[in-house]
């Protein structure tokens, strides 16, 4: 016998199984007055001792200003950095100088989720978001536009912290 | 005459519907029962407690497509879900399921047919069942399908002896086959499962393998034959097989209850069965009936999910190994015992008797379990230890 291997004791003669059988079926049967552990998903989304992660990283959500705007200067970072390259980013300018995206779309069937478009942000306008029922009845809704994003409502990611890496 | 045929026609009608309405609730509480039992729900969506789902489910079973395998026999192939869903409807029309029920036209038994024949009816016609599931194993010409209708066909015949052996007991102690006499005599003592204790294990068992029940459902043993006999069947056919099965249950559990339980007697009470009958009695010993038969099936599903399936040899040995020279030798020791309390002592069927069988029947039960628990028995075979 090989060393560690973890030797079973099983039964060497015949058994009964009538012991086992009745035990079996009190365990069953105490099992059948036990509360259940199945969520009603549609309906209820989190339970006691379950609940989505604050980061998870879901489809996107571009904050905006007070005045409505979104948060983008167009700086040209997240098309950088971003690994699938899903985000089509055209910058504009107004007569006061402020850069704003002219056309900010998200690809999100190409979109990976990593992200990185929210870590390298300077302006905290992009985001992932803690969302996931994202079914659509074509397949071009899910490039979503700049309306789109800013329109979001849902919670948006807090991100894995590397100082916290347990998120406590 | 015409009376009867139509009390008959109703009877049939009434009996046949809520067989398939009750055996449609079965596979409700089949799924609703497994969930609970793995701490789960279960189907909850259609209707109140899902209690449409049966419905959602038939209505699926009709709109699905028939396949039919290029390579089958397209005859048998048809006959085979025929052959199996008859029987089944057949089976139930002799047992007794309430007391009689007064009416205009006389005093109607709570029967379809109080055939004089009696439970062996049930026997003759329930092995009937056995062919379509052979049939549907050998028509598919698919060998999983063949190897489940072989299975079923060993283990319905080898069962069937334990089975009929079985109710030999229950033909000894109550002197008629006939299922409302034999319901009769329980009146007069206790239901039959005191005096016949062993017998009622017997049949029990035995009962489960017939319908092909875990742990002995070895025709289907998903695990080993993808669905066995009816691998190759969809649709209505499927659903045929599906019906069959569940009503074979239904038809076994009422014979348990018939047969050791009392039937529709509500126990440990006379008032039932004395005097004239009137509607009210027959309404609450209906209800006992369906107590007692639920229970059953209760149980039936209650064992499938908590036993695992049997290897086809310990099914076998269990069968030929253990029951049935334990049914022979029940029945010996029975006919000697009610030899002696019915020729020596003159006693008659009634509570006395049955407690001395009872007593006789506590002493054997301790016995075999015993013997069984030594750690000798109903299992298969086991690897010798390594020398």
């Amino acid at each position: 016998m090989a060393i560690g291997v973890k030797v079973m004791k099983r039964p060497t003669k015949q058994t009964s199984y009538l012991r086992a059988t009745l035990k079996g079926m009190a365990l069953t049967f105490s099992h059948l007055l036990r509360p259940k552990v199945t969520m009603q998903y549609p309906e209820q989304k989190a339970t006691d001792d379950w609940s989505l992660s604050s980061r998870w990283r879901g489809t996107h959500r571009m904050l905006t200003d007070e005045q409505g705007r979104a948060k983008c200067v167009a700086c040209g970072l997240c098309p950088q950095i971003c690994p699938a390259n899903c985000i089509k980013l055209v910058p504009g300018e107004d007569e006061e100088g402020h850069r704003y995206p002219l056309i900010y779309e998200i690809d999100e069937f190409r979109c990976i989720f990593c992200g990185y478009c929210q870590e390298v942000c300077p302006e905290e306008a992009i985001h992932v978001g803690v969302h996931y029922e994202n079914s659509e009845y074509s397949r071009d809704r899910f490039v979503y536009d700049l309306e789109r994003l800013t329109a979001q409502t849902h919670p948006v990611s807090t991100l894995w912290d590397p100082s916290d890496p347990k998120g406590e | 005459m015409t009376p009867f045929l139509v009390i008959s026609a109703i009877k049939v009608f009434v009996v046949v519907n809520v067989i398939l309405v009750g055996v449609a609730l079965l596979t409700l509480l089949e799924r609703r029962v497994c969930a609970w039992m793995q701490d789960r729900l279960g189907p909850n969506r259609v209707g109140p407690q899902g209690l449409l789902q049966p419905a959602a489910d038939g209505l699926k079973n009709f709109l699905k497509e028939e396949t039919s395998p290029a390579m089958a026999d397209k005859a048998l192939f048809t006959l085979a879900p025929i052959v199996s869903f008859v029987p089944a409807m057949l089976t139930f029309a002799v047992i007794p399921f309430a007391s009689p029920l007064p009416t205009k036209w006389g005093v109607v038994p709570m029967v379809v047919a109080d055939l004089p024949v009696g439970f062996l009816y049930i026997l003759a016609i329930s092995s009937l069942g056995v062919y379509g599931i052979v049939l549907a194993g050998w028509a598919s010409n698919n060998k999983y399908a063949l190897l489940g209708g072989l299975r079923a066909s060993a283990q319905m015949i080898s069962y069937e002896i334990a089975l009929g052996m079985s109710t030999v007991a229950v033909l000894l102690l109550a002197g008629n086959v006939t299922l409302s006499q034999v319901i009769a005599q329980q009146q007069l003592g206790l239901p039959f499962v005191i005096p016949l204790t062993i017998a009622f294990v017997i049949f029990f068992i035995s009962a489960l393998a017939e319908t092909n029940r875990l742990p002995f459902d070895l025709p289907e043993a998903e695990g080993e034959l993808i669905a066995g006999y009816h691998t190759e069947y969809s649709a209505m056919k499927f659903s045929m097989f599906y019906i069959a099965e569940y009503s074979n249950m239904v038809t076994a559990s009422a014979l348990m209850a018939t047969l050791f339980f009392g039937g529709w007697d509500i126990p440990f009470t006379h008032w039932d069965d004395t005097g004239d009958p009137t509607i009210l009695k027959t309404l609450l010993t209906l209800g006992a009936f369906s107590l007692k038969t639920f229970f059953f099936l209760f149980a039936y599903i209650w064992i499938r999910w908590t036993l695992p399936r049997f290897r086809y040899d310990q099914l076998m040995a269990l069968g030929w190994k253990v029951l049935l020279p334990l049914a022979l030798m029940y029945i010996t020791l029975l006919a000697v015992a009610i030899w002696f309390l019915r020729i020596r002592l003159g006693w008659s069927y009634g509570p006395g008797m049955a407690w001395a069988l009872g007593g006789l029947n506590l002493v054997l039960l301790v016995a075999l379990v015993w013997w069984l628990d030594r750690g000798r028995i109903v299992s298969g075979s086991v690897p010798q230890e390594a020398a």
